[in-house]
């Protein structure tokens, strides 16, 4: 599978670590009332889905970002690369 | 009709005209006490102990392709016991004595040949590691034996001792564990099945289920509506795929792992070798070719193939520590899909809606499990309770920090 990284070029995905689903970048709020649950269920649950999955790669051998890549777990189709960093702010994070 | 080495010579003598089909194609009746869903290894041996153990013959099983072509017809087909945890240790014990009275059990030849399995140390922690997991397995009635250099370069003399990375300096064996024909379980437990009445029902995909109040009723599949009392999911693969349907979120990921078999040698190779340091492992089939494979390719995927890097990884592994199989071409390869949990152990357990139970999460163990698997679900199903080697399976071990994790990996399915 090539990676078409945003800020690399294309780039083969051995040079990458795999994370899991792209989810995982909305952490539960820790001290919210609710938090052993909802943190069972970002740590434990997934939607595993047979199609279209958007999911966390950290470009380790290169230049150590991490990346939301969409993917086709059906046909390893990459359809779209964004940086994780870009994805999280987009979605309200500052930090 | 009972097989025996008699009626093989009656019918030759014959023409082999009194050969009738192993097992019914009977079409869908409106309802049953119990509907499998998966015609695989899984679901056929829950059948199979439902009807023969468990006196449930109002039973169907059914499946979306043929029965045994999903991962029971994609794996290597080891055979072994050789867990540490608890949890897992007696549950795969008994998996293995099953298998040593299963052909006769079933009347059906699966070709269970214990030829052993040997796990290979490549340094000081490892043995110790590995002699505790041995002494693990002896303590839960399995056997297990210490090798050390000059009885492994006596019995597997074409390895490669001297590996600068990986010098072999031990192996833990486990004599009893071997190879079986894979394909000839799925129909042997289905031809079983199916004598004691388990209807076993193909080309019929379930597409959903049918939920009222919290209660599963039945499901909905491609040939109509199917009534159950209850209803057992053992899809694993597609485990992911099929309990979304019932608005369910697993502690699961579904990852592809390849498997690889070279052209037909003589025989080489005295049993199965493992080279866990190199995600190499190896065995030799009955007709002569070198079955190996190595880990998973690491991310989600439905799509049964697999990508190069990982048969590089494979096949340097292979030259590292076994040089002659560079002589071997390669015959096949293929990729299976694998419920890879969340701490590498599977789940057999209810749901939260009545009348639903779930099979998986095998990560890529679950043909040795077989039996088992069949057996202790068909318990679950049958008394409503697990059972006695199956209680650590539960779903809600990872809400109350219960993980049967035995690589100590967390919950990264990957790395299991």
């Amino acid at each position: 599978m090539i990676i078409n990284h945003p800020l690399l070029g294309p780039r083969d995905s051995s040079e990458f670590v795999y994370l899991g689903d792209a989810s995982l970048i909305n952490r539960p709020d820790p001290d919210a009332e609710d938090r052993a649950q909802s943190f069972y269920e970002y740590g434990y649950l997934r939607i595993n889905p047979a199609g279209m999955h958007r999911e966390l790669w950290f470009h380790e051998a290169g230049d150590r970002s991490w990346l939301v890549v969409t993917r086709d777990t059906t046909t390893h189709e990459i359809t779209s690369v964004e940086m994780a960093r870009d994805v999280a702010r987009a979605q309200g994070r500052s930090k | 009709m009972r097989y025996s080495g008699f009626r093989v010579i009656k019918e030759a003598l014959t023409g082999h005209k009194g050969w009738t089909p192993a097992w019914r194609d009977p079409e869908p009746k409106p309802q049953y006490d119990i509907v499998i869903i998966g015609g695989g290894g899984h679901g056929l041996a829950t059948a199979h102990y439902l009807a023969s153990v468990y006196a449930q013959a109002n039973v169907a099983v059914l499946e979306k392709g043929w029965i045994g072509g999903g991962n029971v017809g994609r794996n290597t087909t080891i055979i072994r016991s050789n867990y540490l945890l608890d949890g897992n240790e007696p549950f795969y014990e008994m998996s293995l004595k099953l298998w040593e009275g299963l052909e006769q059990d079933l009347n059906y030849n699966a070709m269970i040949s214990q030829r052993g399995i040997m796990n290979l140390i490549h340094s000081d922690a490892q043995r110790d590691a590995f002699i505790r997991r041995g002494n693990a397995m002896i303590l839960n009635g399995a056997d297990a034996e210490y090798l050390d250099l000059p009885a492994i370069k006596r019995e597997y003399p074409f390895l490669n001792f001297d590996d600068a990375r990986f010098p072999i300096k031990g192996g833990l064996a486990q004599r009893r564990g071997g190879t079986v024909r894979h394909d000839a379980v799925a129909w042997g437990y289905a031809r079983a099945a199916d004598g004691r009445g388990v209807d076993i029902i193909q080309n019929c995909e379930v597409t959903g289920f049918r939920i009222e109040n919290g209660v599963c009723k039945g499901v909905e599949t491609s040939r109509g509506f199917i009534g159950a009392g209850k209803v057992g999911c053992a899809v694993a693969g597609s485990s992911g795929r099929l309990m979304a349907k019932a608005d369910m979120r697993l502690p699961i990921e579904s990852h592809v792992l390849q498997a690889f078999v070279s052209e037909g040698l003589k025989p080489v190779l005295p049993g199965v070798i493992t080279f866990g340091a190199g995600h190499f492992y190896v065995s030799q089939s009955d007709k002569g070719g070198l079955v190996f494979g190595g880990d998973i390719d690491g991310y989600n995927s439905y799509a049964q193939r697999g990508n190069l890097p990982v048969v590089e990884d494979v096949c340097e592994g292979g030259m590292a520590i076994m040089p002659m199989i560079g002589r071997a071409r390669l015959l096949r390869m293929w990729g299976g899909i694998m419920d890879m949990s969340m701490d590498g152990s599977p789940i057999i357990d209810r749901t939260h809606i009545e009348g639903l139970y779930f099979n998986g999460g095998w990560c890529y163990g679950g043909f040795k499990a077989t039996p088992a698997s069949g057996m202790c679900f068909a318990h679950l199903l049958a008394r409503d309770a697990p059972h006695p080697n199956a209680t650590a399976y539960r779903f809600d071990r990872f809400q109350t920090g219960h993980m049967i994790d035995e690589k100590g990996m967390g919950n990264q399915p990957n790395l299991h």
